[in-house]
Protein backbone atom coordinates (compact mmCIF):
# COMPACT_ATOMS: atom_id res chain seq x y z
CA UNK A 1 0.00 0.00 0.00
CA UNK A 2 2.72 2.49 0.99
CA UNK A 3 6.07 2.79 -0.74
CA UNK A 4 9.34 2.21 1.09
CA UNK A 5 10.02 5.88 1.68
CA UNK A 6 6.66 6.43 3.34
CA UNK A 7 7.20 3.36 5.51
CA UNK A 8 10.67 4.53 6.39
CA UNK A 9 9.32 7.89 7.61
CA UNK A 10 6.50 6.11 9.43
CA UNK A 11 8.91 3.86 11.27
CA UNK A 12 11.59 6.45 11.91
CA UNK A 13 9.79 9.76 12.00
CA UNK A 14 12.00 12.85 12.16
CA UNK A 15 11.49 15.68 14.64
CA UNK A 16 8.79 14.17 16.82
CA UNK A 17 7.77 16.22 19.80
CA UNK A 18 6.71 19.64 20.87
CA UNK A 19 8.98 22.66 21.23
CA UNK A 20 8.72 23.86 24.80
CA UNK A 21 8.83 27.56 24.04
CA UNK A 22 7.63 27.59 20.50
CA UNK A 23 7.39 30.75 18.45
CA UNK A 24 4.45 29.40 16.53
CA UNK A 25 2.06 26.46 16.73
CA UNK A 26 -0.35 25.17 14.10
CA UNK A 27 -2.82 22.35 14.31
CA UNK A 28 -5.13 20.84 11.71
CA UNK A 29 -7.50 17.93 11.67
CA UNK A 30 -10.07 16.49 13.96
CA UNK A 31 -10.11 13.36 16.10
CA UNK A 32 -13.45 12.41 14.60
CA UNK A 33 -11.82 12.19 11.17
CA UNK A 34 -8.94 10.25 12.58
CA UNK A 35 -6.17 12.73 11.86
CA UNK A 36 -4.67 15.56 13.90
CA UNK A 37 -1.36 17.19 13.09
CA UNK A 38 0.30 19.69 15.36
CA UNK A 39 3.46 21.51 14.38
CA UNK A 40 5.52 23.82 16.54
CA UNK A 41 8.35 26.01 15.25
CA UNK A 42 11.23 28.03 16.59
CA UNK A 43 12.12 30.96 14.34
CA UNK A 44 15.40 32.86 14.15
CA UNK A 45 16.29 35.51 11.58
CA UNK A 46 13.16 34.67 9.62
CA UNK A 47 14.29 31.07 9.31
CA UNK A 48 12.85 27.90 10.82
CA UNK A 49 15.54 27.06 13.29
CA UNK A 50 13.73 24.13 14.84
CA UNK A 51 10.49 22.30 14.10
CA UNK A 52 8.68 19.44 15.78
CA UNK A 53 5.44 17.59 15.14
CA UNK A 54 2.92 15.49 16.97
CA UNK A 55 0.42 13.53 14.96
CA UNK A 56 -2.55 11.30 15.65
CA UNK A 57 -3.33 9.44 12.47
CA UNK A 58 -2.58 6.75 9.96
CA UNK A 59 0.73 5.83 8.39
CA UNK A 60 0.43 8.56 5.76
CA UNK A 61 -0.40 11.18 8.36
CA UNK A 62 2.72 10.36 10.34
CA UNK A 63 4.97 10.09 7.28
CA UNK A 64 3.83 13.41 5.80
CA UNK A 65 4.31 15.15 9.14
CA UNK A 66 7.81 13.80 9.39
CA UNK A 67 8.61 14.76 5.81
CA UNK A 68 7.36 18.33 6.10
CA UNK A 69 9.56 18.95 9.12
CA UNK A 70 12.55 17.65 7.22
CA UNK A 71 11.74 19.73 4.15
CA UNK A 72 11.53 23.08 5.92
CA UNK A 73 14.08 22.91 8.69
CA UNK A 74 16.51 25.81 8.10
CA UNK A 75 14.33 27.33 5.36
CA UNK A 76 13.05 30.91 5.40
CA UNK A 77 9.42 31.40 6.30
CA UNK A 78 8.54 32.37 2.75
CA UNK A 79 10.25 29.28 1.40
CA UNK A 80 8.33 27.19 3.92
CA UNK A 81 5.05 28.80 2.91
CA UNK A 82 5.70 27.80 -0.68
CA UNK A 83 5.61 24.14 0.30
CA UNK A 84 2.22 22.57 -0.30
CA UNK A 85 0.68 19.30 0.72
CA UNK A 86 1.36 18.15 -2.81
CA UNK A 87 5.08 18.95 -2.44
CA UNK A 88 5.19 16.82 0.69
CA UNK A 89 3.48 13.88 -1.00
CA UNK A 90 5.85 14.16 -3.97
CA UNK A 91 8.86 14.23 -1.68
CA UNK A 92 7.63 10.94 -0.24
CA UNK A 93 7.45 9.45 -3.72
CA UNK A 94 3.66 9.59 -3.76
CA UNK A 95 0.81 8.43 -1.57
CA UNK A 96 -2.14 6.14 -2.29
CA UNK A 97 -4.88 8.31 -3.90
CA UNK A 98 -7.29 7.99 -0.98
CA UNK A 99 -4.64 9.33 1.38
CA UNK A 100 -4.12 12.48 -0.66
CA UNK A 101 -7.42 13.74 0.68
CA UNK A 102 -7.48 12.65 4.28
CA UNK A 103 -4.05 12.38 5.67
CA UNK A 104 -1.95 14.83 3.75
CA UNK A 105 -2.36 18.00 5.79
CA UNK A 106 1.07 18.48 7.27
CA UNK A 107 1.87 21.54 5.13
CA UNK A 108 -1.37 23.13 6.29
CA UNK A 109 -0.31 22.66 9.91
CA UNK A 110 3.07 24.20 9.08
CA UNK A 111 1.46 27.21 7.40
CA UNK A 112 -0.74 27.73 10.45
CA UNK A 113 2.31 27.61 12.69
CA UNK A 114 4.02 30.29 10.58
CA UNK A 115 0.84 32.33 10.62
CA UNK A 116 0.76 32.00 14.39
CA UNK A 117 4.37 33.12 14.65
CA UNK A 118 3.79 36.20 12.50
CA UNK A 119 0.71 37.17 14.43
CA UNK A 120 2.52 36.85 17.74
CA UNK A 121 5.41 38.90 16.49
CA UNK A 122 3.37 41.82 15.43
CA UNK A 123 3.46 41.02 11.79
CA UNK A 124 -0.29 41.36 11.83
CA UNK A 125 -3.07 38.88 11.53
CA UNK A 126 -3.35 39.44 7.82
CA UNK A 127 0.10 38.37 6.72
CA UNK A 128 -1.18 35.10 5.57
CA UNK A 129 -4.85 35.10 6.37
CA UNK A 130 -5.37 33.21 3.15
CA UNK A 131 -3.60 30.25 4.69
CA UNK A 132 -6.07 30.07 7.50
CA UNK A 133 -9.01 30.49 5.18
CA UNK A 134 -7.69 27.81 2.93
CA UNK A 135 -7.14 25.43 5.76
CA UNK A 136 -10.45 26.18 7.40
CA UNK A 137 -12.32 25.61 4.17
CA UNK A 138 -10.22 22.70 3.04
CA UNK A 139 -8.31 23.58 -0.07
CA UNK A 140 -9.71 22.32 -3.35
CA UNK A 141 -6.66 20.24 -3.87
CA UNK A 142 -6.97 18.47 -0.59
CA UNK A 143 -10.67 18.48 0.01
CA UNK A 144 -11.90 15.69 2.18
CA UNK A 145 -15.26 14.74 0.68
CA UNK A 146 -16.28 12.62 3.64
CA UNK A 147 -15.97 15.00 6.48
CA UNK A 148 -15.29 18.60 5.38
CA UNK A 149 -18.90 19.44 4.90
CA UNK A 150 -20.17 17.72 7.99
CA UNK A 151 -17.82 18.58 10.76
CA UNK A 152 -15.19 20.87 9.36
CA UNK A 153 -12.04 18.87 9.22
CA UNK A 154 -9.53 21.60 9.92
CA UNK A 155 -9.42 23.23 13.29
CA UNK A 156 -7.25 26.29 13.39
CA UNK A 157 -6.01 26.87 16.87
CA UNK A 158 -5.67 30.38 18.12
CA UNK A 159 -2.52 31.78 19.67
CA UNK A 160 -1.68 30.08 22.89
CA UNK A 161 1.06 30.88 25.32
CA UNK A 162 3.97 28.56 25.12
CA UNK A 163 3.79 26.07 27.95
CA UNK B 1 2.00 -24.86 14.05
CA UNK B 2 2.51 -21.19 14.52
CA UNK B 3 5.31 -21.74 16.99
CA UNK B 4 7.29 -23.34 14.19
CA UNK B 5 6.52 -20.57 11.76
CA UNK B 6 9.29 -18.38 13.02
CA UNK B 7 10.63 -16.58 10.00
CA UNK B 8 13.52 -14.32 9.34
CA UNK B 9 12.37 -10.76 9.75
CA UNK B 10 13.10 -7.85 7.47
CA UNK B 11 15.92 -5.70 8.64
CA UNK B 12 14.63 -2.40 9.93
CA UNK B 13 16.76 0.55 10.76
CA UNK B 14 15.44 0.68 14.30
CA UNK B 15 15.38 -3.05 14.69
CA UNK B 16 18.00 -5.63 15.30
CA UNK B 17 19.45 -5.68 11.81
CA UNK B 18 19.55 -8.33 9.15
CA UNK B 19 19.68 -11.24 11.55
CA UNK B 20 16.56 -10.24 13.48
CA UNK B 21 14.03 -13.01 13.78
CA UNK B 22 10.48 -12.70 14.92
CA UNK B 23 7.37 -14.78 15.08
CA UNK B 24 4.73 -14.76 12.41
CA UNK B 25 1.38 -14.58 14.15
CA UNK B 26 -1.79 -14.59 12.09
CA UNK B 27 -4.64 -13.03 14.08
CA UNK B 28 -7.16 -12.31 11.34
CA UNK B 29 -9.21 -15.50 11.31
CA UNK B 30 -12.44 -13.52 11.10
CA UNK B 31 -11.24 -12.33 7.69
CA UNK B 32 -10.31 -15.80 6.55
CA UNK B 33 -8.69 -18.98 7.80
CA UNK B 34 -5.99 -21.24 6.40
CA UNK B 35 -7.34 -24.35 4.69
CA UNK B 36 -6.69 -27.50 6.70
CA UNK B 37 -4.21 -29.78 4.98
CA UNK B 38 -6.56 -32.77 4.89
CA UNK B 39 -9.23 -30.49 3.43
CA UNK B 40 -6.93 -29.29 0.64
CA UNK B 41 -5.94 -32.89 -0.09
CA UNK B 42 -9.55 -34.04 -0.25
CA UNK B 43 -10.29 -31.20 -2.66
CA UNK B 44 -7.34 -32.04 -4.87
CA UNK B 45 -8.83 -35.47 -5.53
CA UNK B 46 -11.92 -33.87 -7.03
CA UNK B 47 -9.84 -31.65 -9.26
CA UNK B 48 -7.28 -34.21 -10.42
CA UNK B 49 -9.05 -37.57 -10.39
CA UNK B 50 -12.81 -37.45 -9.88
CA UNK B 51 -13.24 -34.21 -11.79
CA UNK B 52 -16.63 -35.02 -13.31
CA UNK B 53 -19.62 -32.70 -13.46
CA UNK B 54 -21.96 -33.72 -10.69
CA UNK B 55 -24.91 -33.43 -13.09
CA UNK B 56 -23.47 -35.96 -15.56
CA UNK B 57 -24.83 -39.48 -15.88
CA UNK B 58 -21.49 -41.29 -16.25
CA UNK B 59 -19.36 -42.69 -13.44
CA UNK B 60 -17.18 -39.56 -13.20
CA UNK B 61 -20.30 -37.51 -12.67
CA UNK B 62 -21.83 -39.98 -10.25
CA UNK B 63 -18.74 -39.98 -8.06
CA UNK B 64 -18.76 -36.18 -8.00
CA UNK B 65 -22.46 -36.17 -7.14
CA UNK B 66 -21.95 -38.68 -4.34
CA UNK B 67 -19.16 -36.57 -2.87
CA UNK B 68 -21.38 -33.48 -3.08
CA UNK B 69 -24.19 -35.20 -1.22
CA UNK B 70 -21.83 -36.50 1.44
CA UNK B 71 -20.59 -32.95 1.93
CA UNK B 72 -24.16 -31.68 2.12
CA UNK B 73 -24.90 -34.15 4.89
CA UNK B 74 -21.80 -33.04 6.81
CA UNK B 75 -22.69 -29.35 6.56
CA UNK B 76 -26.28 -30.14 7.55
CA UNK B 77 -25.00 -32.09 10.55
CA UNK B 78 -23.08 -29.11 11.86
CA UNK B 79 -26.25 -27.00 11.49
CA UNK B 80 -28.50 -29.55 13.10
CA UNK B 81 -30.43 -29.58 9.83
CA UNK B 82 -31.48 -32.08 7.13
CA UNK B 83 -29.32 -32.37 4.01
CA UNK B 84 -32.11 -31.29 1.65
CA UNK B 85 -32.28 -27.97 3.53
CA UNK B 86 -28.73 -27.04 2.53
CA UNK B 87 -28.22 -25.09 -0.70
CA UNK B 88 -24.60 -24.70 -1.79
CA UNK B 89 -23.55 -21.43 -3.37
CA UNK B 90 -20.55 -19.11 -3.72
CA UNK B 91 -20.31 -17.90 -0.14
CA UNK B 92 -21.84 -15.96 2.68
CA UNK B 93 -22.46 -12.84 0.63
CA UNK B 94 -24.55 -14.68 -1.93
CA UNK B 95 -26.43 -16.48 0.84
CA UNK B 96 -27.27 -13.14 2.49
CA UNK B 97 -28.39 -11.65 -0.82
CA UNK B 98 -30.55 -14.64 -1.62
CA UNK B 99 -32.12 -14.84 1.85
CA UNK B 100 -33.41 -11.32 1.73
CA UNK B 101 -34.20 -10.83 -1.91
CA UNK B 102 -35.37 -14.41 -2.42
CA UNK B 103 -37.75 -14.48 0.52
CA UNK B 104 -39.23 -11.05 -0.24
CA UNK B 105 -39.91 -12.24 -3.79
CA UNK B 106 -41.42 -15.54 -2.64
CA UNK B 107 -43.65 -13.94 0.00
CA UNK B 108 -44.59 -10.69 -1.74
CA UNK B 109 -48.24 -11.43 -0.88
CA UNK B 110 -47.40 -10.90 2.80
CA UNK B 111 -45.80 -7.50 2.37
CA UNK B 112 -42.31 -6.11 1.90
CA UNK B 113 -41.15 -5.08 5.35
CA UNK B 114 -37.80 -6.31 6.67
CA UNK B 115 -36.43 -5.93 10.20
CA UNK B 116 -32.67 -5.99 10.56
CA UNK B 117 -29.98 -4.29 12.65
CA UNK B 118 -27.46 -1.51 12.26
CA UNK B 119 -24.53 -3.84 12.85
CA UNK B 120 -25.11 -6.37 10.08
CA UNK B 121 -22.44 -7.25 7.57
CA UNK B 122 -22.57 -5.12 4.44
CA UNK B 123 -23.82 -8.16 2.53
CA UNK B 124 -27.08 -7.71 4.45
CA UNK B 125 -27.08 -3.92 4.85
CA UNK B 126 -26.28 -3.09 1.24
CA UNK B 127 -28.78 -5.66 -0.02
CA UNK B 128 -31.46 -4.02 2.13
CA UNK B 129 -30.49 -0.56 0.93
CA UNK B 130 -30.57 -1.69 -2.68
CA UNK B 131 -34.02 -3.28 -2.25
CA UNK B 132 -35.25 -0.01 -0.69
CA UNK B 133 -33.95 1.90 -3.72
CA UNK B 134 -35.65 -0.53 -6.03
CA UNK B 135 -38.90 0.02 -4.12
CA UNK B 136 -39.05 -3.67 -3.20
CA UNK B 137 -38.55 -3.35 0.54
CA UNK B 138 -39.15 -1.19 3.56
CA UNK B 139 -36.48 -1.80 6.14
CA UNK B 140 -36.27 -1.14 9.87
CA UNK B 141 -32.69 -0.99 11.17
CA UNK B 142 -32.65 -1.78 14.88
CA UNK B 143 -30.14 -0.19 17.25
CA UNK B 144 -27.84 -2.12 19.54
CA UNK B 145 -26.58 -1.44 23.04
CA UNK B 146 -23.05 -0.65 24.12
CA UNK B 147 -22.06 -4.32 23.84
CA UNK B 148 -23.50 -4.60 20.30
CA UNK B 149 -26.42 -6.70 21.55
CA UNK B 150 -29.86 -6.44 19.96
CA UNK B 151 -32.82 -6.34 22.34
CA UNK B 152 -35.31 -9.11 21.41
CA UNK B 153 -38.11 -6.81 22.62
CA UNK B 154 -37.06 -4.29 19.97
CA UNK B 155 -37.40 -7.04 17.37
CA UNK B 156 -40.89 -7.91 18.62
CA UNK B 157 -41.96 -4.25 18.58
CA UNK B 158 -40.62 -3.69 15.08
CA UNK B 159 -42.58 -6.55 13.50
CA UNK B 160 -45.63 -5.29 11.59
CA UNK B 161 -48.47 -7.09 9.82
CA UNK B 162 -46.58 -6.66 6.53
CA UNK B 163 -43.24 -7.90 7.88
CA UNK B 164 -41.87 -10.75 5.80
CA UNK B 165 -38.44 -11.27 7.28
CA UNK B 166 -36.31 -10.59 10.32
CA UNK B 167 -32.57 -10.74 9.65
CA UNK B 168 -30.25 -10.61 12.67
CA UNK B 169 -26.70 -11.85 12.54
CA UNK B 170 -25.71 -14.71 14.82
CA UNK B 171 -22.43 -13.15 15.91
CA UNK B 172 -20.88 -9.89 14.85
CA UNK B 173 -17.82 -10.10 12.63
CA UNK B 174 -16.06 -7.11 14.16
CA UNK B 175 -16.69 -7.26 17.88
CA UNK B 176 -17.78 -10.90 18.19
CA UNK B 177 -20.95 -10.27 20.19
CA UNK B 178 -23.33 -13.25 20.05
CA UNK B 179 -26.96 -12.21 19.69
CA UNK B 180 -29.89 -13.63 21.69
CA UNK B 181 -30.79 -15.81 18.71
CA UNK B 182 -33.05 -18.19 20.62
CA UNK B 183 -35.27 -15.36 21.88
CA UNK B 184 -35.39 -13.66 18.50
CA UNK B 185 -36.21 -16.98 16.82
CA UNK B 186 -39.04 -17.57 19.26
CA UNK B 187 -40.44 -14.09 18.65
CA UNK B 188 -40.39 -14.60 14.89
CA UNK B 189 -42.12 -17.96 15.23
CA UNK B 190 -44.85 -16.44 17.42
CA UNK B 191 -45.39 -13.56 15.01
CA UNK B 192 -45.30 -15.80 11.96
CA UNK B 193 -42.42 -14.10 10.15
CA UNK B 194 -39.33 -15.65 8.61
CA UNK B 195 -36.11 -15.50 10.58
CA UNK B 196 -32.80 -15.25 8.75
CA UNK B 197 -29.45 -15.18 10.49
CA UNK B 198 -26.05 -14.45 9.00
CA UNK B 199 -24.02 -17.06 10.82
CA UNK B 200 -20.87 -16.67 8.76
CA UNK B 201 -18.68 -15.94 11.80
CA UNK B 202 -20.40 -18.29 14.23
CA UNK B 203 -20.76 -21.40 12.07
CA UNK B 204 -18.12 -23.88 13.16
CA UNK B 205 -17.17 -21.66 16.09
CA UNK B 206 -20.07 -22.44 18.42
CA UNK B 207 -22.61 -25.32 18.55
CA UNK B 208 -25.72 -24.95 16.40
CA UNK B 209 -29.25 -26.20 16.26
CA UNK B 210 -31.43 -24.50 13.69
CA UNK B 211 -34.53 -26.15 15.12
CA UNK B 212 -33.98 -25.08 18.71
CA UNK B 213 -33.02 -21.62 17.58
CA UNK B 214 -36.08 -21.17 15.39
CA UNK B 215 -34.01 -20.32 12.34
CA UNK B 216 -35.68 -20.39 8.91
CA UNK B 217 -32.78 -19.18 6.79
CA UNK B 218 -29.09 -19.12 7.62
CA UNK B 219 -26.01 -17.97 5.70
CA UNK B 220 -22.73 -19.79 6.23
CA UNK B 221 -19.34 -19.73 4.57
CA UNK B 222 -16.59 -22.30 4.21
CA UNK B 223 -13.48 -20.15 4.43
CA UNK B 224 -14.18 -19.03 7.97
CA UNK B 225 -13.90 -22.61 9.27
CA UNK B 226 -10.66 -23.78 7.64
CA UNK B 227 -12.34 -24.65 4.35
CA UNK B 228 -11.77 -23.14 0.89
CA UNK B 229 -12.90 -19.71 -0.29
CA UNK B 230 -15.63 -19.35 -2.90
CA UNK B 231 -18.11 -21.75 -1.34
CA UNK B 232 -20.83 -21.32 1.22
CA UNK B 233 -24.38 -22.39 1.85
CA UNK B 234 -27.83 -21.17 2.65
CA UNK B 235 -29.93 -23.18 5.03
CA UNK B 236 -33.59 -23.08 3.98
CA UNK B 237 -36.02 -24.69 6.41
CA UNK B 238 -38.20 -27.32 4.80
CA UNK B 239 -41.48 -25.78 3.69
CA UNK B 240 -40.10 -22.23 3.42
CA UNK B 241 -40.16 -20.83 -0.09
CA UNK B 242 -37.37 -18.87 -1.68
CA UNK B 243 -36.90 -17.45 -5.17
CA UNK B 244 -33.51 -18.10 -6.78
CA UNK B 245 -31.14 -15.25 -7.56
CA UNK B 246 -29.22 -17.11 -10.25
CA UNK B 247 -31.05 -18.74 -13.10
CA UNK B 248 -29.87 -21.51 -15.40
CA UNK B 249 -29.77 -25.26 -14.95
CA UNK B 250 -31.70 -27.12 -12.29
CA UNK B 251 -28.84 -27.48 -9.85
CA UNK B 252 -29.35 -27.50 -6.08
CA UNK B 253 -33.02 -28.50 -6.44
CA UNK B 254 -33.62 -25.54 -8.75
CA UNK B 255 -32.61 -23.10 -6.04
CA UNK B 256 -29.14 -22.18 -7.27
CA UNK B 257 -28.16 -22.70 -10.90
CA UNK B 258 -24.57 -23.30 -11.93
CA UNK B 259 -22.30 -26.32 -12.14
CA UNK B 260 -21.56 -27.60 -8.66
CA UNK B 261 -18.23 -26.48 -7.27
CA UNK B 262 -17.43 -30.07 -6.33
CA UNK B 263 -13.91 -29.56 -4.93
CA UNK B 264 -15.09 -26.53 -2.96
CA UNK B 265 -18.16 -28.29 -1.61
CA UNK B 266 -16.13 -31.37 -0.67
CA UNK B 267 -13.64 -29.16 1.16
CA UNK B 268 -16.45 -27.32 2.94
CA UNK B 269 -18.03 -30.62 3.96
CA UNK B 270 -14.83 -31.96 5.43
CA UNK B 271 -14.08 -28.67 7.19
CA UNK B 272 -17.58 -28.77 8.73
CA UNK B 273 -17.05 -32.37 9.83
CA UNK B 274 -13.75 -31.45 11.49
CA UNK B 275 -15.37 -28.45 13.17
CA UNK B 276 -18.11 -30.67 14.57
CA UNK B 277 -15.66 -33.23 15.93
CA UNK B 278 -13.27 -30.66 17.37
CA UNK B 279 -15.89 -28.17 18.55
CA UNK B 280 -15.53 -28.60 22.31
CA UNK B 281 -11.77 -28.58 22.17
CA UNK B 282 -11.63 -25.51 19.91
CA UNK B 283 -14.09 -23.54 22.03
CA UNK B 284 -12.18 -24.34 25.21
CA UNK B 285 -8.73 -23.57 23.79
CA UNK B 286 -9.71 -20.39 21.94
CA UNK B 287 -11.73 -19.00 24.83
CA UNK B 288 -8.75 -19.39 27.14
CA UNK B 289 -6.40 -17.70 24.65
CA UNK B 290 -8.94 -14.96 24.01
CA UNK B 291 -9.44 -14.11 27.65
CA UNK B 292 -5.73 -14.16 28.35
CA UNK B 293 -5.13 -11.79 25.45
CA UNK B 294 -7.95 -9.44 26.50
CA UNK B 295 -6.94 -9.35 30.15
CA UNK B 296 -3.28 -8.98 29.25
CA UNK B 297 -3.89 -6.05 26.94
CA UNK B 298 -6.30 -4.18 29.20
CA UNK B 299 -3.95 -4.74 32.11
CA UNK B 300 -0.83 -3.60 30.29
CA UNK B 301 -2.12 -0.63 28.30
CA UNK B 302 -3.89 2.26 29.96
CA UNK B 303 -6.71 4.04 28.13
CA UNK B 304 -7.73 0.78 26.43
CA UNK B 305 -11.21 -0.72 26.28
CA UNK B 306 -12.73 -3.99 25.19
CA UNK B 307 -15.28 -3.59 22.41
CA UNK B 308 -18.22 -5.99 22.39
CA UNK B 309 -19.73 -8.17 25.07
CA UNK B 310 -17.30 -9.40 27.75
CA UNK B 311 -18.66 -12.95 27.84
CA UNK B 312 -21.31 -13.43 25.15
CA UNK B 313 -18.74 -13.20 22.37
CA UNK B 314 -17.15 -15.53 19.84
CA UNK B 315 -14.43 -17.69 21.41
CA UNK B 316 -11.82 -16.28 19.05
CA UNK B 317 -12.65 -12.56 19.00
CA UNK B 318 -10.61 -9.84 20.68
CA UNK B 319 -11.47 -6.24 19.80
CA UNK B 320 -9.79 -3.50 21.79
CA UNK B 321 -9.75 0.28 21.32
CA UNK B 322 -6.59 2.12 22.23
CA UNK B 323 -7.34 5.77 22.76
CA UNK B 324 -5.25 8.55 21.18
CA UNK B 325 -3.84 6.35 18.41
CA UNK B 326 -5.14 5.38 15.03
CA UNK B 327 -5.80 1.81 13.91
CA UNK B 328 -3.91 1.75 10.64
CA UNK B 329 -0.75 2.95 12.36
CA UNK B 330 -1.13 0.13 14.84
CA UNK B 331 -1.66 -2.46 12.10
CA UNK B 332 1.37 -1.28 10.13
CA UNK B 333 3.50 -1.42 13.26
CA UNK B 334 2.23 -4.89 14.19
CA UNK B 335 2.75 -6.14 10.66
CA UNK B 336 6.39 -5.09 10.88
CA UNK B 337 6.64 -7.40 13.89
CA UNK B 338 4.95 -10.26 12.06
CA UNK B 339 1.51 -9.84 13.63
CA UNK B 340 -1.49 -9.74 11.28
CA UNK B 341 -4.60 -8.03 12.68
CA UNK B 342 -7.36 -5.71 11.46
CA UNK B 343 -9.02 -2.49 12.56
CA UNK B 344 -12.28 -0.59 12.43
CA UNK B 345 -10.60 2.72 11.66
CA UNK B 346 -11.66 4.70 8.61
CA UNK B 347 -8.30 4.18 6.99
CA UNK B 348 -8.66 0.44 7.07
CA UNK B 349 -12.37 0.17 6.39
CA UNK B 350 -11.84 1.58 2.93
CA UNK B 351 -14.22 4.43 3.64
CA UNK B 352 -13.95 7.79 5.31
CA UNK B 353 -15.75 6.81 8.45
CA UNK B 354 -14.85 4.32 11.13
CA UNK B 355 -16.67 1.02 11.47
CA UNK B 356 -20.48 1.27 11.33
CA UNK B 357 -20.59 -1.41 14.03
CA UNK B 358 -18.52 0.55 16.54
CA UNK B 359 -20.46 3.75 15.81
CA UNK B 360 -23.79 1.91 16.24
CA UNK B 361 -22.55 0.75 19.66
CA UNK B 362 -22.18 4.40 20.63
CA UNK B 363 -18.41 4.36 20.64
CA UNK B 364 -17.09 7.85 19.80
CA UNK B 365 -15.47 8.03 16.35
CA UNK B 366 -12.08 8.98 17.78
CA UNK B 367 -12.09 5.84 19.94
CA UNK B 368 -13.37 3.71 17.06
CA UNK B 369 -10.38 4.90 15.00
CA UNK B 370 -8.10 3.25 17.54
CA UNK B 371 -9.72 -0.17 17.45
CA UNK B 372 -7.80 -3.34 16.73
CA UNK B 373 -9.44 -6.67 16.03
CA UNK B 374 -7.44 -9.81 16.69
CA UNK B 375 -9.20 -13.05 15.84
CA UNK B 376 -7.57 -16.25 16.99
CA UNK B 377 -7.46 -19.56 15.18
CA UNK B 378 -6.78 -23.19 15.90
CA UNK B 379 -3.10 -22.80 15.08
CA UNK B 380 -2.50 -20.02 17.58
CA UNK B 381 -0.67 -20.89 20.76
CA UNK B 382 0.01 -19.49 24.20
CA UNK B 383 3.36 -18.32 22.87
CA UNK B 384 1.58 -16.30 20.18
CA UNK B 385 -0.47 -14.55 22.86
CA UNK B 386 2.70 -13.93 24.89
CA UNK B 387 4.34 -12.43 21.84
CA UNK B 388 1.43 -10.06 21.16
CA UNK B 389 1.38 -9.03 24.82
CA UNK B 390 5.08 -8.32 24.56
CA UNK B 391 4.90 -6.34 21.30
CA UNK B 392 1.60 -4.46 21.35
CA UNK B 393 2.06 -2.27 24.43
CA UNK B 394 5.31 -0.96 22.95
CA UNK B 395 3.61 -0.20 19.64
CA UNK B 396 0.89 1.77 21.40
CA UNK B 397 3.44 3.57 23.53
CA UNK B 398 5.49 4.61 20.50
CA UNK B 399 2.43 5.94 18.67
CA UNK B 400 1.11 7.71 21.74
CA UNK B 401 4.43 9.45 22.18
CA UNK B 402 3.72 10.94 18.75
CA UNK B 403 0.07 11.74 19.44
CA UNK B 404 -0.97 15.24 20.48
CA UNK B 405 -4.10 13.77 22.06
CA UNK B 406 -2.26 11.59 24.50
CA UNK B 407 -0.22 14.38 26.08
CA UNK B 408 -3.39 16.40 26.47
CA UNK B 409 -5.25 13.55 28.16
CA UNK B 410 -2.39 12.84 30.53
CA UNK B 411 -2.18 16.52 31.44
CA UNK B 412 -5.94 16.64 32.01
CA UNK B 413 -5.77 13.64 34.24
CA UNK B 414 -2.98 15.20 36.25
CA UNK B 415 -5.05 18.36 36.65
CA UNK B 416 -8.05 16.34 37.76
CA UNK B 417 -5.94 14.40 40.21
CA UNK B 418 -4.79 17.73 41.60
CA UNK B 419 -8.43 18.64 42.14
CA UNK B 420 -8.56 21.21 39.38
CA UNK B 421 -10.78 19.81 36.67
CA UNK B 422 -9.37 20.95 33.37
CA UNK B 423 -11.07 21.86 30.18
CA UNK B 424 -12.79 18.75 28.81
CA UNK B 425 -12.42 17.50 25.31
CA UNK B 426 -15.67 18.25 23.48
CA UNK B 427 -16.41 14.65 22.68
CA UNK B 428 -14.57 13.08 25.54
CA UNK B 429 -13.86 9.40 25.10
CA UNK B 430 -16.19 7.12 26.99
CA UNK B 431 -15.36 3.68 28.23
CA UNK B 432 -17.05 1.18 25.96
CA UNK B 433 -17.84 -2.36 26.99
CA UNK B 434 -16.28 -2.08 30.39
CA UNK B 435 -15.41 -5.47 31.76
Amino acid sequence: MYNEKVMEHFENPRNVGEIAEADGVGQVGNPVCGDIMRISIKVKDDRIQDIKFKTFGCGAAIATSSMVTELVKGKTLDEALAISNRTVADALGGLPPVKMHCSNLAADALHLAIDDYRRRHGQGDGTDASVKDKVAAGSDEDKCPGCCGKIGRAVAEGPRPAE
Amino acid sequence: MTSERVIAGMATSDGGGAGERFRSVYLDHAATTPVRREVAEAMAHYMLTDYGNASSVHSFGRRAAEATEEARARVADLMGARPEEVVFMSGGTEADNMSIRGSLAAYSDRGRHVVTTKIEHHAVLHTCEELEKEGLAEVTYLPVDRTATVDPDDVAKAIRPDTVLVSVMFANNEVGTIQPIMEIGRTCREKGVLFHTDAVQAFGAVPFSVDEMGIDLMSVSSHKLYGPKGVGALYVRKGRRIRPLIHGGGHERKRRAGTSNVPGVVGFGLAAELARKEMDDRVRRLTALRDRLIDGLLGRVEFSHLNGHPTRRLPNNVNVSFEFVEGESILLSLDKKGIAASSGSACTSGSLEPSHVLLAMGIPPEVAHGSVRMTLGTQNTDEDVDYVLEVLPGVIERLRAMSPLHAKAVAERAREAAGRPGERCESGPVTPGAR
